[in-house]
């Protein structure tokens, strides 16, 4: 007899349900991948606005006189510039320079930070954090402790701002303040995973379907995570287990401008020094198929016989309706314009090496 | 939900026979499961087919998924329509969505095929 460890589900399933969600198991979590459809829901985020529920996410809370430092030491982008109200994209690095996860940092206070990771490596990250802190900083996994929703589009201010206390329509990208939203207590940032205008809402758990109710009442449309990665893949933002991993460094990925050289040392410091100075074996390059055929993880890149890449992420894009991916190339393959052959499931399907991001939000 | 003329295959295949000829399409269940579909291979008229051969493939935005031919036979007409619009298949999975029909070469093969009641209920049982 296998004992089978059940599935979690977040404060919102119930709403879920209602919605009329399909719903998956994602990273040990019983999650919507759908309701409409993906392109209905990719596009009503491109058009109007979407909610997510990302509550699956974890949240590492590192607090004390050395929350700083022990953050500076583990993570390549710059803490110290990280002033209070401002979140940044950054991650956590081994010591060969590679990727344990990427994440955000927010700054609640100058001793107190609250760290979002994957759900897919929630107690892992923790585990990395909490084992190195050595005294020095307080740290909590506080995952449990808050729901998380996504309301993404151009409609998106325009939804949240009759609900929302403070005012957020001058919060900058990555700015985030703690006020509330339908009078529930709520840590508000103005950031996202769609490449759109958005929101991110941290919430007490036993607020989050109140709040997902009445922002799907003011007209967002419940969207899943088949839309959130056609969204993400257009955006260009990188995935972990697919262009980010345990074997991809910041500069192979495109992620460069994370790394912070200068602020000081920090885990992995020495091997992204070196690989500076000697340049990538090989680089992310986005590509449009030109072929039939839709590109996906794992595909092989072909030149003269032989796979020279793979395929990190293949995906059909609702917005250019065609098939759009990512592939880690040689270096010399990875300039746009580039005519790539690509090995899928046996057959040869011609792709051209395309400039990131695909999409860019009209400004 | 299932018509009752049609045969079904556990790949969730539809065959519906007119003397010699059949018309092979993907059921309801299939079209559900696979989400909007974008893209559909066929193979060409006069391409010869054993039973449970693999007849073209189906993508959609999330999965790729094979379609099998549930008997043997000749190609005799491809459905153009749904190459062009591959939403035929999730709007009329069991009509307009139609994919090949085939001279077939033995009524055998249709033996092991269910009919509307048992495709309906291995559906329901959680096995497909």
């Amino acid at each position: 007899m296998t004992e089978v460890a059940s599935l979690r589900r977040t404060p919102l399933y119930e709403c879920h349900l209602e919605a009329g969600a399909k719903i998956v198991d994602f990273a040990g979590w019983e999650m919507p991948v759908q309701y409409a459809g993906v392109i209905e829901e990719h596009r009503a985020v491109r058009g109007a606005a979407g909610l997510f529920d990302v509550s699956h996410m974890g949240e590492v809370r590192v607090r004390g006189a050395g929350a700083e430092a022990l953050l500076q030491r583990l993570t390549p982008n710059d803490v110290s510039k990280l002033v209070r109200g401002r979140a940044h994209y950054s991650g956590l690095l081994t010591e060969r320079g590679t990727y344990v996860d990427d994440l955000l940092v927010y700054r609640l206070a100058p001793e107190d930070f609250l760290v979002v990771v994957n759900a897919s490596n929630a107690g892992r990250d923790f585990d990395w954090i909490a084992s190195r802190a050595a005294g020095e900083a307080a740290v909590t996994d506080e995952s449990d402790r808050w729901a998380l929703l996504a309301l993404q589009g151009p409609k998106a201010l325009e939804m949240l701002a009759p609900l929302v206390a403070p005012q957020v329509s001058a919060l900058k990208y990555y700015g985030f303040v703690q006020g509330t939203v339908d009078g529930a207590a709520a840590l508000i940032s103005r950031t996202g995973y769609t490449g759109e205008d958005g929101f991110e809402i941290y919430l007490a758990p036993e607020d989050a379907p109140r709040v997902w109710r009445r922002l799907i009442a003011a007209g967002a449309a419940p969207a899943g995570l088949g839309a959130r990665d056609t969204l993400r893949l257009e955006a260009a933002m990188a995935l972990y287990g697919h262009e980010i991993d345990d074997t991809t460094t910041p500069f192979e990925a495109g992620l460069g401008w994370v790394v912070k050289l200068d602020k000081g040392d920090f885990l992995g410091r020495d091997a992204l020094v070196s690989q500076q100075a000697e340049g990538t074996p090989r680089k992310l390059a986005g590509f449009a198929v030109e072929g039939r055929g839709i590109a996906r993880q794992g595909h092989g890149v072909v030149s003269d016989g032989g796979a020279v890449g793979a395929v990190t992420s293949g995906t059909w894009s609702p917005t250019f309706e065609k098939a759009i991916g990512m592939a880690y190339v040689p270096p010399g393959m990875a300039k746009p314009g580039t005519s790539l052959t690509l090995d899928v499931r046996g057959k040869p399907v011609p792709a051209v090496v395309v400039e990131l991001p695909f999409y860019r939000r009209p400004r | 939900m299932y018509p009752t003329e049609y045969l079904y295959s556990r790949e969730h295949e539809w065959v519906r026979v007119d003397d010699d000829v059949c018309t092979v399409g993907i059921t309801e269940f299939a079209q559900q499961e696979l989400g909007e579909v974008v893209f559909v291979e066929l193979p060409e008229i006069g391409q010869v087919f054993d039973a449970n051969d693999e007849l073209g493939t189906i993508e959609s935005v999330k999965a790729v998924a094979e379609v099998y031919t549930p008997v043997a036979g000749e190609i005799v007409e491809v459905n153009d329509a749904v190459v062009d619009d591959p939403e035929l298949l999730n709007e009329d999975p069991h009509g307009e969505g139609w994919l090949v029909k085939l001279r077939f070469s033995s009524a055998a093969d249709l033996k092991s095929l269910m009919n509307a009641e048992q495709y309906e209920e291995f559906v329901q049982s959680g096995e497909a």
